[in-house]
């Protein structure tokens, strides 16, 4: 009985089909995860993951194909089924509500109807014994995201599920609390549970995962045991061919090139009651270089974007000097009249309005930067030169669509980020500011973006770029400063910085600093 | 059995000019029914309503007359929509017109010229601005929600209305009737054709309107401003355009238009201040904006024929019997199934059995996040 | 004294309609909806009232067909705003001016009709108490049914799951609906609850407040009540707080005009509307207060992926 039990997978998947549209977004897929396996799931962004993932949690119908659970074929119409079948979810834009407690949270997904404070205690202990340590009444729009990756990962596990979807989980991690994830999943794994783990990042799944299925365009294009293969072999069969490494000549002279780009004492009170104040920044960014602003999600960064931006003014005039100027009290219009451009972090409905044509966005962010050429008496728009401005964008930066102007929601995440980078690039400008320039972009898109900005930099501009993704920022910087709690470090030249101490910064392990009182010592 | 809204990859342009039509002619059928249930016939009740108020030239007049205050209201509300800025309150900014410019015929009515006109035209325009910028600077300055605010502030209007020609304006030699003074020839809006109807200039200031902002909002960057503004307010920050200021000059401009359209019907077809100078012109015109899909020249088909329902309502109640207020109930509807027609545009709309498995192809484009 | 308690009275049962209406609201809002309707079927609540009280000769008939027409017609809210996914704002105007028209149409026939009054409490030995004993004890049906309207509402929303994933959908229905919980079929509950109680609260006008049919009889109430649910940051309790203020000042400005106050009646019968705007600012003023209570997803339409 028992072998033939062994025989048997924890989930089959054959032949799982969704469409959108004209897209197919899983073309047959084939999977098979036993118990006590933790399976890896790799592809690039918009390669159907988390389609795939959604159809297996049940919050997206297959088109057409089989889900076998234990052998049986079974049809998960819901996430309520899903749960009742033994399959729990992490989500990688979390599930969670704000305005509520942790363990209000919780009990949201949890059928039985026991009291909040059941939950709360329940939720408590299996979150110590975890190493997971967490405080159930806390209001979930106060924690970091790491904390709330903990909300999320208890409320699975207090299903008591036998399978354990996790979607990206160790994008919005440190270093270090990767590593503490880590050995969570393999004490699951341990206790014979199975694990289905998507992810990019190659390193983290050879040293963690049994086995792998590679996703490309929504088919299946392999199978393989990640420990048997390098981590080129699994980009290649991610991406399909080589991609073109990003190319870093060394920055020369850089240190007494002009300062372009230079912030002084720049403070913030939190706009919101859930936003971050921003505390004495101090920073230089000179002509010719890159320097990267690390941190976990929620430190600040969209706080500091802002200011720097002009979206948000400061009192203080000489907190933010764009060549040798005084912008702090500018607007952003000003702000881009002396010579800066920015990137906001999210690109439908900050850096391009979703609704409106390519060319209407090409508008947006350069109708005063370019008034001459774009703007006629009175204030007319001349539609014409504005269109052959954003076919130039289009060809430069190599963006593909459907339409000759299509609407910016139209465009897969990757194109609408060259196309917005693009549009300040087209500008040359002197001071370029972006928040996570490739987030969400494929691998293609995200290299071109990169070695763009580079060559911005060593054409005599200052870029400052802030990211989540430690990869990226070691990729293109030239030092790299930390944003912990609204506070920036000390950029560290590209050669002093390796993973081990920006992570341990971006865990805030600074002198003096005391660590949460939760956390285990 | 449910409704299912699959979205489409772009907005359908055939929906796009079909919807109002598709909504009229569904307003036309729950009519008739409507109809049928009073006991009355619905063909003769359409055609009461529809087509009588057409048939002479006096009565094309007529309409012109009831279609230029709500043209020249819902011109202004379709760029408040456009931004996104939620003035409901036309109806008091009308009245504020109205009031504001009748200050020169009814105080000074010995005051006969050629600038008298101009004048009250222009003081119209002040006072509905300036009501209008209430709820403006409250949703500028506190956040306060302007919906709730310009809707109370027609309540406000229309009982200083009702004070004011009860009390200090009433005409002294009116037999204690409460209305004001009739206005002078110099102060009156002329009629367009005196030979064939009443028609008066408060039509080709409508259509004007509808032109200029026709032309602002398609061909001028402060149209654009307007429209990334209403559509994604953060990439309108991001564009540096101040949310603040266009509240101000969205309620400020349909305030304008809103009291325009006040003075020139006071000034224009009733010729002095009566307790009730509107019958919800300010509300029908929010349906007349819809209708017109917010294009400024689609409100002005969609203006005449919601003038159509006011002199259909008045036909019907004297050839039929039927209660006046039958206009406003179709007036409604036609808001209803214009705005449940509009899902078209931007969905496919499917019915799903509870039961019934699926197995056609579901159509969406990438989920967005 | 006398005088006193009969003020109270007339506050309360100026009050109630304004606390029901604005108790439906809250629920609707905080699944995430906004209703701007409530005026519409608050004065389809009193004419389908008062015309089914006439009809039948009973006040408690009337009542029910007062509840019964809020809740038909904020189905087609429903059916609008949640299946067919359009704006929130211009489908709960049009259910507005939808209701004037309809029920001016309807209530063409009852117009100088005598109608039917829901009759007083009237408990031996406790309505006859001194003092607190008429308020306590002596009030209308319906001025008990708000009370425990609102504490039901209260109990409802923090103290059972059923209300804390009604909240949570409020809060973010993507989320929500991720988790597997309903969103739409919650939303169609609230919304259907709110129009129940918006008849309700026209109803109480109609058999209660002043029992016959007057045309746009709800004079803004209704646009009231949304305001206090504004005013109350979501909180059933201070709902109620707000609605006895609001009564308060409607029925201050009206004995104001009988005790011959120099001042023209029209602006004293400004005063409630006035005391909106003021409200609102103050309200709106507090930043953190409005940020951390609002529903975050209110008013913004919602499809479901499938």
């Amino acid at each position: 009985m028992a072998a033939q039990h062994d025989a048997v997978p924890l989930l089959g998947v054959r032949g799982l089909t969704k469409i959108f549209g004209s897209l197919t977004a899983c073309d047959h897929i084939d999977l098979t995860i036993a118990k006590g396996e933790v399976h890896a799931l790799l592809g690039e962004n918009g390669a159907g993951k988390s389609t795939l993932v959604k159809m297996l949690f049940g919050s997206l119908e297959p088109h057409s194909g089989d889900i076998l659970w234990n052998g049986e074929p079974v049809r998960i119409t819901s996430p309520g089924v899903a749960k009742t079948l033994g399959i729990g979810m992490v989500f990688q834009h979390f599930s969670l509500f704000e305005a509520l407690t942790a363990a209000e949270n919780i009990a949201l997904s949890l059928d039985d109807g026991s009291p909040i404070s059941t939950i709360a205690a329940k939720a408590r202990a299996l979150s110590y014994s975890y190493g997971l340590p967490l405080d159930p009444d806390s209001l979930v729009g106060d924690l970091s995201v790491g904390e709330r990756q903990r909300i999320e990962i208890i409320r699975c596990l207090l299903q008591t599920p036998q399978l354990i979807i996790l979607d990206e989980p160790t994008s919005v991690l440190t270093p270090q609390e990767a590593n503490r994830l880590f050995e969570t999943l393999e004490r699951l794994r341990s206790e014979g549970k199975s694990i289905l783990y998507i992810s990019h990042r190659l390193e983290e799944v050879k040293r963690l995962c049994d086995r792998a299925t590679v996703l490309r365009h929504g088919k299946v294009v392999g199978h393989c045991n990640p420990r048997e293969e390098t981590a080129s072999s699994l980009a290649r069969m991610m991406v399909g061919n080589e991609v073109k490494a990003v190319v870093r000549e060394p920055a020369e002279g850089v240190e007494t090139a002009a300062v372009l780009l230079e912030i002084r004492k720049l403070s913030r009170k939190p706009a919101t009651p859930f936003s971050v104040p921003l505390k004495d920044i101090d920073l230089d960014v000179r002509a010719g270089e890159v320097i990267g602003i690390a941190g976990v999600a929620g430190n600040g960064q969209g706080e500091f974007f802002e200011a720097i931006s002009g979206e948000v003014q400061q009192p203080d005039a000489a907190s933010v000097r764009i060549r040798g100027k005084d912008a702090g009290k500018l607007s952003i219009t000003g702000r881009r009249l002396l010579g800066a451009a920015f990137v906001p972090e999210e690109r439908l409905g900050h850096g391009a309005a979703p609704g409106m044509k390519l060319s209407e966005n090409l508008l947006l962010s350069r109708h005063a930067t370019d008034a001459r050429s774009f703007l006629g008496s009175g204030g007319t728009i001349k539609s014409a030169v504005i269109s052959g401005a954003a076919q130039r964008i289009i060809q430069a930066m190599d963006v593909r669509k459907s339409a000759p102007d299509p609407e910016a929601a139209s465009l897969s995440g990757g194109n609408l980020q060259k196309f917005i980078v693009g549009r300040e690039l087209d500008r040359k400008p002197t001071v370029m500011v972006v928040n996570q320039p490739t987030w969400g972009v494929d691998a293609g898109a995200a290299a071109h973006i990169r070695q763009a900005l580079i060559e911005l930099a060593r054409s005599g501009s200052a870029v400052l770029v802030i990211s989540q993704d430690l990869d990226e920022l070691f990729e293109i910087s030239d030092a790299i400063a930390v944003m912990h709690h609204g506070q920036l470090s000390k950029p560290l030249p590209i050669a002093e910085a390796d993973f081990e101490t920006i992570g341990l910064l971006m865990g805030g392990a600074e002198p003096g600093r005391t660590e949460h009182p939760l956390e285990p010592a | 059995m449910r409704l299912e809204l699959i979205k489409r990859p772009q907005r359908s342009a055939l929906f796009s000019i079909l919807s109002p039509f598709i909504a009229f002619v569904l307003t036309l059928v729950a009519g008739s029914i409507m109809f049928a249930l009073l006991g009355v016939n619905p063909v003769s009740a359409l055609h009461a309503y529809f087509v009588e108020p057409l048939s002479q030239v006096w009565q094309l007049h007529e309409l012109a007359i009831k279609a230029a205050p709500l043209i020249l209201i819902a011109v202004g509300l379709s760029v408040c929509y456009r931004a996104n800025i939620w003035n409901i309150g036309a109806e008091g900014q009308f009245i504020m017109g109205g009031i504001v410019g009748s200050i020169l015929p009814v105080t000074y009515p010995e005051f006969q010229n050629a600038f008298v006109l101009p004048l009250m035209l222009l003081m119209g325009m002040v006072g509905g601005a300036a009501y209008a910028a209430i709820p403006a600077f409250l949703k500028a300055r506190f956040n306060t929600n302007e919906i709730l605010t310009s809707l109370m502030l027609v309540y406000v209007a229309q009982l200083l209305l009702d004070w004011i020609v009860r009390g200090p304006w009433r005409d002294p030699k009116g037999f204690n009737f409460p209305q004001t003074v009739q206005f002078s020839d110099a102060a009156t809006l002329p009629e367009l054709w005196p030979q064939s109807g009443r028609a008066n200039w408060g039509f080709v200031f409508a259509l004007v309107a509808a032109v200029l902002v026709w032309l602002m909002m398609s061909r001028m960057l402060k149209g654009f401003e307007v429209r990334v503004l209403g559509s994604s307010p953060r990439a309108g920050r991001f564009a540096g355009f101040s949310v603040g200021r266009m509240v101000f000059f969205a309620f400020m401009l349909s305030g304008a238009l809103a009291g325009l359209a006040g003075i020139s019907e006071v000034s224009g077809a009733i010729n002095q201040l009566l307790p009730s100078i509107s019958p919800g012109y300010g509300f029908t015109a929010i349906i007349v904006a819809f209708l017109g899909r917010l294009n400024p020249l689609g409100i002005v088909a969609a203006g005449l024929v919601l003038g159509l329902t006011y002199l259909g309502g008045e036909s019907a109640q004297a050839a039929l019997g039927l209660s006046d207020k039958v206009a406003r109930v179709f007036q409604g509807m036609l808001l209803f199934f214009v705005l449940g027609c509009d899902t078209l545009i931007h969905y496919r709309i499917r019915l799903v059995g509870m039961t019934t498995p699926k197995l056609e192809p579901a159509s969406k484009l990438e989920e967005v996040h | 004294m006398d005088i006193t308690i009969a003020i109270l009275l007339t506050i309360a049962t100026a009050a109630t309609p304004l606390l029901i209406a604005a108790i439906g609201e809250l629920v609707v809002e905080r699944s995430g909806v906004l209703n701007l309707g409530v005026e519409g079927m608050m004065i389809m609540g009193a004419v389908g009232g008062f015309g089914a009280g006439y009809l039948t000769g009973s006040a408690w008939l009337g009542l029910l067909a007062a509840i019964a027409i809020g809740a038909l017609f904020s189905l087609l809210f429903a059916v609008m705003t949640l299946s067919l996914a359009t704006n929130q704002v211009a489908t709960g105007l049009s259910l507005t001016l939808l209701g004037l028209g309809f029920s001016g149409m309807m209530g063409t026939g009852f117009v100088g009709l005598p109608g039917q009054r829901l009759p007083d409490l009237y408990i031996p030995g406790l309505t006859t108490l001194p003092v607190v004993g008429e308020f306590l004890f002596g009030q209308d049906p319906i001025f008990y049914i708000s009370i425990a309207l609102t504490a039901g509402v209260a109990w409802f929303l923090f103290k059972t799951r059923a209300g804390l994933t009604l909240r949570s959908i409020g809060d973010s229905h993507g989320s929500a609906h991720a988790l597997g919980i309903n969103v739409i079929r919650y939303r169609y509950m609230a919304v259907i609850f709110g129009g129940a109680c918006a008849g309700l609260a026209g109803g109480q006008l109609s058999l209660v407040y002043t029992p016959q049919w007057v045309e746009n009889m709800s004079a803004g109430r209704g646009w009231i009540a949304l305001a206090l649910v504004v005013f109350a940051s979501w909180r059933p309790w201070r709902v109620l707080v707000g609605a006895y203020i609001f009564g308060a000042v409607w029925i201050g400005q009206l004995h104001a005009q009988a005790f011959g106050i120099p001042v023209p009646p029209q602006i004293l019968s400004s005063l409630p509307y006035l005391a909106t705007i003021v409200v609102l600012v103050l309200i709106s003023r507090n930043k953190r207060l409005t940020m951390m209570n609002t529903p975050a997803s209110l008013g913004q339409p919602f499809v479901p992926d499938r």
